[in-house]
Parts: structure tokens; sequence; C-alpha cells
């Protein structure tokens, strides 16, 4: 099913958790929502699912407004962070809970649900553990039955939020691919909200990024990466340097040395230049470089993480490089320019 | 020894030092023997002082002259209609606390509202006002001098010195024990549980049923336990409110104090006897069933 979120704010008493949201999702899309903390993840997936209520603006399920319908019409399977299973029902009793309490007349037979919630068992990979209690269960245990008990309702939606949060980096890998793999086998439109970037790139079909209430971007993992729209999005995802710049007639200059960059798309002014620290080229001479002496140079495998320090203010700068360019440093000088960057004129 | 002797004294000292600093391996949280016996001492003493003792010495004295004597002083018409009455004021009493608990822990710990430290305080009160004013306060409420008491009494409905003032008295002291079992519990436990369940579709009533009363049901049976107890062994607000009319108003405490003032010690110690045995067996009943509980698949209340 189709997801709209249109022009969403959400108040707590005053403070703004969201402002003016918007988001378009596709019919059996898995999307990502990354974002530092308090950056309103937990809130937007909250308010799709009819847990919160905006304080203004609307959600759609396909073509209908779905914000004044409840929880229950809206027919979504939440998983929770620290999964919430029912800790006095057993597995089975907890994957069954939401078709046996509907009423009869959409209720399935008995043995239909049984047969239903083990074949969502063997889904989720826990055959023969149906008549244990959540707290004999491992905590990928739990998580997986949580969103079999998610999955069991035959849900519009699926929201997970942090999903794997609670768990050992080992078994996040694991559930992680196999999580993409569910999604393709069952084709269920599904968010998750997630602080590790590494799981919302490799997991996501688009990722929403989040900052301070607001959507900073939404793209592949391939745009979020190579073509930032904000220096806050290109802080937070992957690696990144930054010089704070002066633009004069589309050069880029740094203190009073233009460093090789063409900027002529942008107005004059103060401006911050962000690039990847391992996506530099050294240089020779200087006649348009950024160039400075190493501070601190620690080697982490085959990677020299390198600190510069540059101009006059003494400005740090951190670079990685490979052994050869690490070798070809001559007493401690260092010049470079970045191959991709992005100039984001200061406001 | 030769060898010990000819050790310089620094050297002992050293060694000595040495020794005591590494003590030898002891569970971290565990006691020395001795410590262990004197604490376990001095709590099967005080036990014994404070619990025991007592006990004894009522079902002692109930049947000083046998126990014949103590079962005819209890079969005696005054003595069973006062038995009669402490359990009809118990019947009444711990359902509506029950349910009047289960509903301000739900609105406490699950909702967030404008007077809610209030509304908690308020609840506590019967705990720190004295059940002699809180009977007092009935009568003011009730009295002839008030405005409900006439009224209610044109009605042809006696509330003061009959049996519907015992049993308002009775809630009003009992009134906190459910609440005050489940508030912290419920706070514990968060609403997690109930969004998930309503997440899965169920109805506020379902998720109260299937949900939220399966996790508080060992605090909610150890509140109206508590609250049991209370109810059936009231003195102060139920002695001030009822009037004393014997085979009337006069529950058990009553009665044994009554039977005191008149120095008919037996009968008195009888139903006391009989009343200590209504606790007892309370309390055996929550051992019990904490022992079905635990056999119940292992898990403790709020994790
Ligand atoms: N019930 C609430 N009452 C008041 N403020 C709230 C409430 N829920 C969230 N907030 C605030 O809204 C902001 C966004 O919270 P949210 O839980 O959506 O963050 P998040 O992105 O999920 O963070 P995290 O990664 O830490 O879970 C935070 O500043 C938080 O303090
Ligand atoms: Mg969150």
């Amino acid at each position: 099913m189709e997801l709209r979120v249109a022009n969403v704010r959400k108040e707590f008493e005053r403070f703004p958790a969201l402002n003016d949201v918007s988001l378009d999702i596709r019919s059996g899309e898995l999307i990502a929502l990354l974002g530092p903390s308090g950056s309103g993840k937990t809130t937007l997936l909250r308010l799709i699912a009819g847990l919160e209520r905006p304080s203004a603006g609307s959600i759609f399920f396909g073509d209908e407004d779905a914000s004044h319908k409840s929880v229950q019409d809206r027919n979504i399977g939440f998983v929770f962070q620290h999964y919430a299973l029912f800790r006095h029902m057993t597995v089975l009793d907890n994957i069954t809970f939401g078709l046996r309490i509907r009423k009869s007349s959409r209720r399935p037979e008995k043995a239909e649900i049984r047969r239903r919630a083990l074949e969502l068992l063997d889904l989720v990979q826990l055959s023969g553990l149906e008549k244990r209690y959540p707290t004999q269960l491992s905590g990928g245990q739990r998580q997986r039955v949580a969103l079999a008990r998610a999955m069991a309702v035959e849900p519009n939606v699926l929201l997970l939020d942090e999903p794997f949060g609670a768990l050992d980096a080992q078994v996040r890998k694991e559930l992680r691919r196999w999580l993409r793999d569910i999604h393709d086998r069952t084709g269920h439109t599904t968010v998750f909200v997630t602080h590790d970037q590494e799981e919302a790139l490799e997991l996501a079909d688009r990722v929403v990024v989040m900052s301070k209430g607001n959507i900073e971007q939404v793209g592949t993992a391939d745009e979020i990466y190579d073509k930032p729209v904000s220096p806050f999005v290109f802080g937070f995802i992957g690696q990144s340097s930054h010089l704070k710049v002066r633009i004069e007639n589309g050069e880029v200059w740094f203190h009073d040395r233009v460093i090789g960059i063409k900027a002529s798309d942008l107005p004059d002014g103060p401006a911050t230049l962000y690039f990847r620290p391992h996506d530099i080229e050294l240089t020779d001479g200087c006649s348009g470089c950024i160039a400075g002496l190493v501070t601190v140079s620690r080697r982490i495998a085959g990677t020299w993480h390198t600190e510069v320090d540059v101009g006059a203010g003494h400005e740090k700068i951190e670079v990685s490089l490979n052994a050869d360019q690490s070798a070809a440093l001559k007493g401690g000088r260092i010049a470079f320019r970045p191959r991709h960057y992005r100039i984001f004129p200061t406001n | 020894m030769a060898v010990d002797a000819a050790m310089k004294p620094s050297a002992l000292a050293l060694s000595a030092a040495k020794e005591e600093r590494v003590r030898p391996f002891r569970d971290p949280t565990s006691e020395s023997l001795p410590v262990k016996i004197l604490l376990i001492a001095l709590a099967a003493a005080f036990l014994a002082l404070v619990l025991f003792l007592p006990l004894y010495a009522v079902f002692s004295e109930a049947l000083r002259k046998g126990l014949d004597a103590a079962l005819l002083a209890i079969a005696d018409h005054d003595a069973l209609s006062a038995v009669s009455l402490t359990l009809l004021v118990a019947v009444i009493a711990v359902p509506f606390n029950l349910v009047f608990g289960v509903a301000a822990a739900w609105a406490i710990a699950k909702f967030e509202f404008k007077g809610k430290a209030f509304l908690t305080t308020l609840i506590d009160l019967p705990f720190s006002v004295s059940p002699v004013i809180a009977g007092l306060v009935y009568i003011l409420l009730f009295g002839a001098g008030s405005f409900l008491g006439p009224v209610l009494e044109s009605w042809g409905a006696q509330v003061l010195f009959a049996v519907p003032g015992v049993v308002l008295a009775t809630i009003f002291v009992t009134f906190p024990f459910v609440a005050r079992e489940l508030i912290p519990l419920m706070q514990h436990q968060g609403t997690g549980d109930e969004e998930a369940a309503l997440s899965l579709g169920a109805s506020g009533w379902q998720t109260f049923w299937y949900v939220t009363l399966p996790n508080i049901k060992w605090g909610l049976l150890y509140g109206v336990l508590l609250c049991n107890a209370r109810a059936m062994g009231e003195f102060g607000a139920v002695s001030v409110v009822s009037g004393r009319l014997r085979g009337e108003t006069v529950t058990m405490p009553l009665q044994v104090e009554i039977l005191y003032n008149e120095y008919n010690y037996v009968a008195a110690f009888a139903v006391a006897a009989l009343l200590a045995l209504l606790a007892l067996v309370t309390l055996v009943l929550k051992a019990l069933l904490e022992r079905v509980y635990s056999r119940d698949h292992a898990l403790t209340p709020g994790h």
C-alpha cells in the first residue's frame, strides 16, 4: 500500500518534534528513517501507525486520509524497539494474538490461525519454539517473534522502530540480511527506524535522513552518499571533512589563496567546503591547492588518518591516505585537492 | 622454629600485612557464618516476640476453658451476626476497592493529565488520616445535623448507625491498598504492551483484559488480600459510625472489644481467634497462589 505523509507537524506541549514533514512512500518499498537521536524518527513512525495524533497535516494510506483513523483501523504491523512481547503468553499465542481477538466475522478458523502462525514461525526461522515464553528466548529470537506477530495480521504497512537496536553487531548483520530477504518475499511496504547508517544504506530502497524534526533528504543510498543536499547530510553520512572558505568571482579562496576549485554558480561570500577525507589527490607544487603540515598520523589497517594543520588560523582538517600517498609525503608537508566536494554557502 | 626466630621483625610485620590483604575467596554477596547466624537469630527472635507470641496468646486464651467453651462462645447469636456482618462488609468493600483501585492505577500509570499529583495524594489520604477521624467525617456527612442525612432518611435510607455506614467507613479506610500496590507496578511496566495490543487491532477492553490484567494480576492479588485483611479487621472508623448496635452493626473487632469490656475473656478471645484465623487463611491463600504462580512458567512480575 502507498503511504503519503503530507505537511505533518507534531508538537509535544509546545515542543516541536516534527516540523512540516512530507514524504511519499511507494507500495512495496523498504524505507529507512535515519537520523541522530531526538531527530523525530520514532515520532514520525508513531504518527504513521496512529499511536500519536498529528498537530497538523494528514497521513494517507493509498488515497484515503487515515489521519483520523484509530491505530486499530489502520491495520498496521508495528515492531517495538524493546519488542513488547506479551510475557504471559507463549510464542504461538503472541503471534496469533492479533487474529484471536478479532470479531468472529473477521476471525479465521482456529486451525487456520494455527497453520498461519506456524508458517510465520517457519519464515522467521523459529520452528519448534512455539511453546516457549518470551523470557526463554534470546534477544534476536524475541525480535523475530515480534516481527512474526506484526506480520500475522497481514498489515498494510510494517513499521519497525530500531528493530535491531538492542542486539550485538554480529546478530544485527544476520538479521539485516534476513529482513531484506523477508521483505523481498512478502512485499510488505516497510518503514524502519535506525540510527545506524550502515544498516540504512545496506538495507533500504530509499533512505530518509532526518535532523531536528525535519527531513533533510530522501534518496537511494547512492544519492545520499554521492549527492548530499545539505551540510548536515554530508556530515552525517560517512566520513567527511570540511573547511571554511570564501567565494569571490566564482573562485574558492582559503585565506589569501585560491585552492583550485571553481564555484561559478555560487554567490560571493563565506561558504563551507565539504569533501570525503579519502577522496583527494596529492599535488606537487601549490598553485591552487590546500597545503599544510601534518600534525598527527594514525594508521588503521591500510589507511593513514592524517590530521593537517592548514592556514594561518591553524585550522585542523582530516584526510585519509593510502600507503603510497603516505610514503610520498616529504618533511611533514602535504598539498592536496579534493576530487569530489560540495560547497554550501554560509547563511 | 629456628627459621622463625631468625626472621627479622620487619619481615614478620610485612608478611602479616600481606596475609591481611590477601583474604580467602568468599562469595561477595554473602556474609561469614557467625554473622549469618546472628542475623537469622535476631530476625527469628524478633518474629517470635512480635508475631508468634501474641498469636499464641490469643489462641491459648481462647482455648483456656476448652474447645467446647470457645465454640459455644462463637455460636452465640451476637457473635455469629458479627461474623456474618464482617464477611458482608468485606464482600462489598473489597470488590469496590478492587475496581476503583485498578481504575485509579490505570489512570495514573498510563495517562498524563492535569491534577495527577493531586489525585495520587488523595488516594493516600486514608492512610495518613486516623480512622477515627474518617469515622467522624461520616458522622458530619450523614449525621442528624448534616444536609445529606435527613434527605436520605426521608427516602427511608439509614446510613449512620446501620450497615451502609459500616460499609462506607470500611471502603474509605481500605481505599488505597489496591491502588497503592498497582501504581508503581504499572508505571514500571509502561504502555509498551498496551500499544502492541492496540496495534494488533485489540479494542481498549480487550487490551485491558488480555494484556494489562495478566501483567498485574499478582500485584492485584496481593493488594486485594491486604485490602481484605484490613476490611475485616478495621476497628476505629467502624466503631465511630456503627453505633455498636449488638447483633446489627457490630463487626468482629467491635464484638471482641465489647466482650472484653464485659470481662467475658473466653468469648472475646474466641472471636479474636476466629478473626486471626481468617487472616491466616488469607495469608495461606496468598502463599498457595504464589506457589502455583511460580510453577506456572517462571516469570517474575514486572519483567
Ligand atoms: N511523549 C513525548 N513528550 C514530549 N516530548 C517528546 C515525546 N516523545 C518525543 N518527544 C521529543 O520529540 C523529539 C523527537 O523524539 P523521537 O523519539 O521521535 O526521536 P528519535 O529520532 O526517535 O530519537 P532516538 O534515536 O533517540 O530514538 C525528542 O526531542 C523528544 O524529546
Ligand atoms: Mg526513537
